[in-house]
């Protein structure tokens, strides 16, 4: 087991060391600077010196193998660099807006997980009755439903019919509990139904897949219960794909919620990402791709590992 | 001159009107306390007003700082009208004809980290703008090339030296962004210290930042301008999307955002707030424009230019344009409520402002057959921002289908834009827009300039040059006026380098406990905050 953790390790290097190359050499192939853009204004008027100072001061005129070597070096001393639009620490400004994107993927994945398991569940074990229907009808809405949209529709609706909506500023839930679910449930919600929907489809096919196993039905002819079968036998087995599903759709809730963060006004990883991009803020872009990539490649290993806990098949493969 | 006086009082009591009823409850007594929120649509890049150019930065941060002189709080809209902040009594007139402006700094006045104000501390702070030592940026220097000297000969008088009498010097000294700064924090901390720091002798003392999410500002007990301010503190929410600022003022999660919304939205938010909702609007310091790729066939012809210009309906477009975008003034190259401005009969010999279309149409298709591009086809370039790049563009390509022309829009994202315009040059029109904070035409047109750094139409006139520097040297206004319409007359009528849409039209909706604040005609100014109250 531990040889095979090690392994997994070992490959995650390759693979960011392949997204730092692509993100940076592909970002300098976009056209303008952050410097225009930050003073530049609405009448795109900037004083040219005032531009070079600032090209200087970020090493964008530096040749580009003393700006990759910047960017790669940044990880052996512990210096991610600082922002080129607010000169901030790349690190202060990501910490800032990672404690929420964590809280909303953890609280999405937690209410998806409740909602879909169930439902998959049952819908499986009722396979063609109304039951069955109902639940494949809700899913599928649920896939077709961007939580962006469904997140504009709760807000709208809680306009119209309240005149109340949550809180733009986001507070920590160790100050304000309450404040902070009162911001963060809607959103939560929203991306959670749609992540929900995904995780019982997958849990209603794996588990209709092994209700026809052998195994099972060996279970039925020793004449067990139908709730043990389908609880004790057939649903640990099922569950080894919907894991995957949850693990890769937890790594991409803390960063790619790019547009549900911008209907909820949250100050998340999503917001940051879409901002750095239009500003051209290239240390801020490369650091948060290179930290989605790692959350990925993390979540990998964790579906990996845990992959080969519930299935000794792999492990001894 | 009468008439343009009377023009511009017609002007100023429109733009009164246009408040609306919130210049009825400004008359009330302001009540003391409360917490300000408002919602900002753009973000901070740093602190340092010297360097910074978006109101993203104006909105939450200038409340902190005083300025030497500022635009009137109380008639905003004025394109003249300018009172001390940080000085005592009026605004000085030059002396030594008027190349000479000495100004009395108040005594009393504290930085929020309890040092005394002196003259010492403007001299230091206009020295950084006007002469920045090398490598320290200072982004509209270029704004005080008049200026050959500031000096402080005792600790309560500042003097400004010009090199030439000019009607631009007073505008500029009050932008918005000129923020004084302590001579001992420049001194001691250096010039990069205020990106990333705050000390002000503004109305409100600096509280928290969180990058991405808000600014917040608490009253200054020791504001120099006495009973003020009113708030015990203000929240500036940052909320890029639009749908989220409007939604928050429909919930209360704010009370205002003071860059302004598109027609749509107001009425939505009138229809939904009723009268908890005021809103105040006027004209705004900003214009849409298109630019000509003047290096590239057959935009190098003058015909072509103008057959262009010529097909555009700016009066028919003001009506029904407005309904949808934030623009609605067809005016010249200077801001439609300032005494340069031109009259509507001075703009309708320009080419393009005529009011018969369908003969300035017809000429304009004469004029591409001249030319030999009768099936004229080319890309519009345009910044993929809906309100009113967008909207503009759109337009603008209908009104050239009129002539036969056949345009393709390419809306690229603002970096793009820049781009295109500042290095490639790849483009055969583009839509652009000029935003100035205080109105202040003579530097404002400087823009239409072929060298100037921001005109990408690559041309090359002398004569406008020569037009422009003697229209800033000029002491007299009537005399300044005649060049003013000679500067526009060779620029979008005898050249046509570049021509005006419409200028914008800038819209306040704000739930109505907010009192005390006044629209100005510039997103940038009027954002002290020391008089605004809540009524609740």
């Amino acid at each position: 087991m531990y040889k095979y953790i090690i392994n997994r390790i070992l490959l995650m290097i390759p693979t960011l060391l392949g997204a730092a190359v692509l993100v940076f050499f592909v970002l300098r192939l976009v056209p303008g600077d952050v410097c225009e853009i930050r003073l530049a204004g609405t009448g795109l008027f900037a004083d040219p010196e005032a531009i070079k100072i600032c090209q200087d001061d970020l090493g964008l005129n530096d040749p580009t193998y003393v700006q990759f070597g910047r960017f790669i070096s940044g990880y052996f001393t512990f210096d991610l660099g600082k922002s080129m639009w607010t000169g901030r620490a790349v690190s202060e400004e990501i910490g800032l807006r990672f404690q929420l994107s964590l809280q909303i993927a953890i609280m999405a994945t937690i209410i998806s997980v409740i909602i879909a398991v169930p439902l998959g569940t049952i819908s499986a074990v009722k396979q063609d009755t109304w039951i069955d229907y109902a639940v494949r009808t809700f899913s599928i809405a649920g896939i077709a439903m961007p939580s962006f949209w469904l997140g504009m529709l709760m807000i709208l609706g809680m306009l119209i019919y309240t005149g109340w909506m949550p809180p733009l500023d986001y507070v920590s839930p160790f100050e304000d509990p309450i404040g902070n679910m009162t911001q963060l449930i809607w959103p939560a919600l929203a991306t959670g139904y749609r992540y929900s929907a995904v995780i019982t489809r997958m849990t209603r096919s794996s588990l209709l897949e092994v209700l026809r196993e052998d195994y099972v039905r060996t279970a039925r002819a020793k004449g067990l219960l139908e709730k043990v079968i389908v609880n004790q036998h057939a649903l640990k087995n099922a569950l080894l794909p919907v894991v995957t599903i949850v693990g890769i759709e937890f790594a991409f809730l803390i960063g790619g919620l790019v547009v549900t963060e911008q209907v909820f006004n949250l100050n998340g990883l999503g917001k940051l990402f879409v901002d750095s991009v239009l500003n051209l803020d290239f240390n801020m872009t490369q650091q948060l791709v290179m930290l989605v990539a790692l959350i990925f490649v993390l979540a990998n290993l964790v579906v990996d590992v845990l992959y080969a806990w519930l299935d000794p098949r792999i492990r001894y493969a | 001159m009468k008439r343009i006086m009377a023009r511009a009082a017609t002007l100023g009591v429109g733009l009164a009107v246009g408040a609306g009823f919130a210049v009825g409850a400004l008359a009330a007594t302001p009540k003391k306390g409360g917490v300000l929120e408002f919602v900002v649509a753009s973000k901070i890049p740093s602190y340092d007003g010297h360097q910074e150019s978006t109101f993203g930065m104006i909105h939450p941060i200038r409340p902190f700082y005083s300025l030497l002189i500022r635009i009137n709080p109380e008639n905003p809209s004025s394109a003249t009208d300018f009172v001390c902040d940080l000085c005592v009594g009026d605004v000085p007139k030059g002396t030594d004809g008027g190349t000479k402006f000495t100004f009395k700094i108040k005594q009393g006045v504290k930085f929020h980290d309890g040092t005394p104000l002196t003259s010492a501390d403007v001299k230091a702070t206009y020295d950084k703008i006007v002469f920045p030592p090398q490598g320290v940026p200072s982004t509209r220097k270029a704004f005080y090339s008049m200026i050959d000297s500031v000096t402080a000969p005792d600790a309560d008088t500042v003097v400004f030296k010009l090199k030439f009498p000019s009607g631009a010097f007073i505008p500029a000294l009050a932008s918005p962004f000129n923020f004084v700064y302590s001579k001992k924090d420049l001194d001691e901390k250096g010039y990069s210290w205020h990106k990333t720091n705050v000390n002000g002798t503004g109305a409100y003392t600096f509280k928290q930042h969180q990058p991405g999410a808000f600014v917040e500002g608490t009253r200054n007990p020791d504001y120099h301008h006495e009973g003020k301010p009113y708030l015990d503190g203000y929240k500036a929410i940052s909320a890029p999307k639009m749908a989220v600022r409007i939604q928050a003022i429909r919930g209360d999660r704010a009370a205002i955002e003071f860059r302004g919304f598109p027609p749509k939205a107001r009425d939505d938010l009138k229809k939904a707030l009723g009268d908890d909702l005021t809103v105040q609007q006027g004209d705004w310091n900003c214009a849409s424009t298109f630019v000509f790729n003047n290096e590239r066939k057959p935009f190098d012809d003058v015909r072509v230019r103008r057959a262009l210009t010529m097909a555009i309906d700016r009066w028919t477009g003001a009506k029904y344009l407005s309904k949808i975008a934030i623009v609605k003034s067809v005016g010249g190259i200077v801001y439609p409520g300032s005494p340069l401005a031109a009259t509507e009969e001075e703009l309708t010999k320009i080419s393009g402002f005529g009011k018969d279309i369908e003969a300035s149409r017809a000429e304009a298709k004469r004029l591409l057959k001249e030319a030999g591009v009768e099936n004229l086809t080319f890309d519009l370039h345009n910044r993929a921002v809906d309100q009113p790049y967008k909207l503009v563009g759109t337009w603008l390509i209908d009104q050239w289908r009129r002539i036969g022309v056949k345009v393709t829009q390419k809306a690229v994202s603002t970096g793009q834009w820049y781009d295109v315009y500042r290095k490639s040059k790849d483009y055969d029109v583009g839509v652009f827009a000029n935003c100035q904070s205080v109105i202040n035409p003579l530097a404002d047109v400087s823009g239409w300039l072929c060298s100037a750094s921001n005109n990408y139409t690559y041309c090359k006139d002398e004569e406008l040059e020569e037009t422009f520097k003697a229209m800033n040297k000029e002491p007299d206004p009537a005399k300044q006026r005649v060049l003013m319409r000679k500067f526009e007359n060779r620029a979008m009528h005898e050249k046509v380098y570049g021509a005006m849409v419409l200028w914008w039209y800038k819209i306040n909706p704000h739930r109505s406990y907010v009192k005390g604040w006044k629209i100005a005609p510039s997103h940038y100014l009027n954002q002290h905050l020391d008089n605004v109250w809540l009524d609740k």
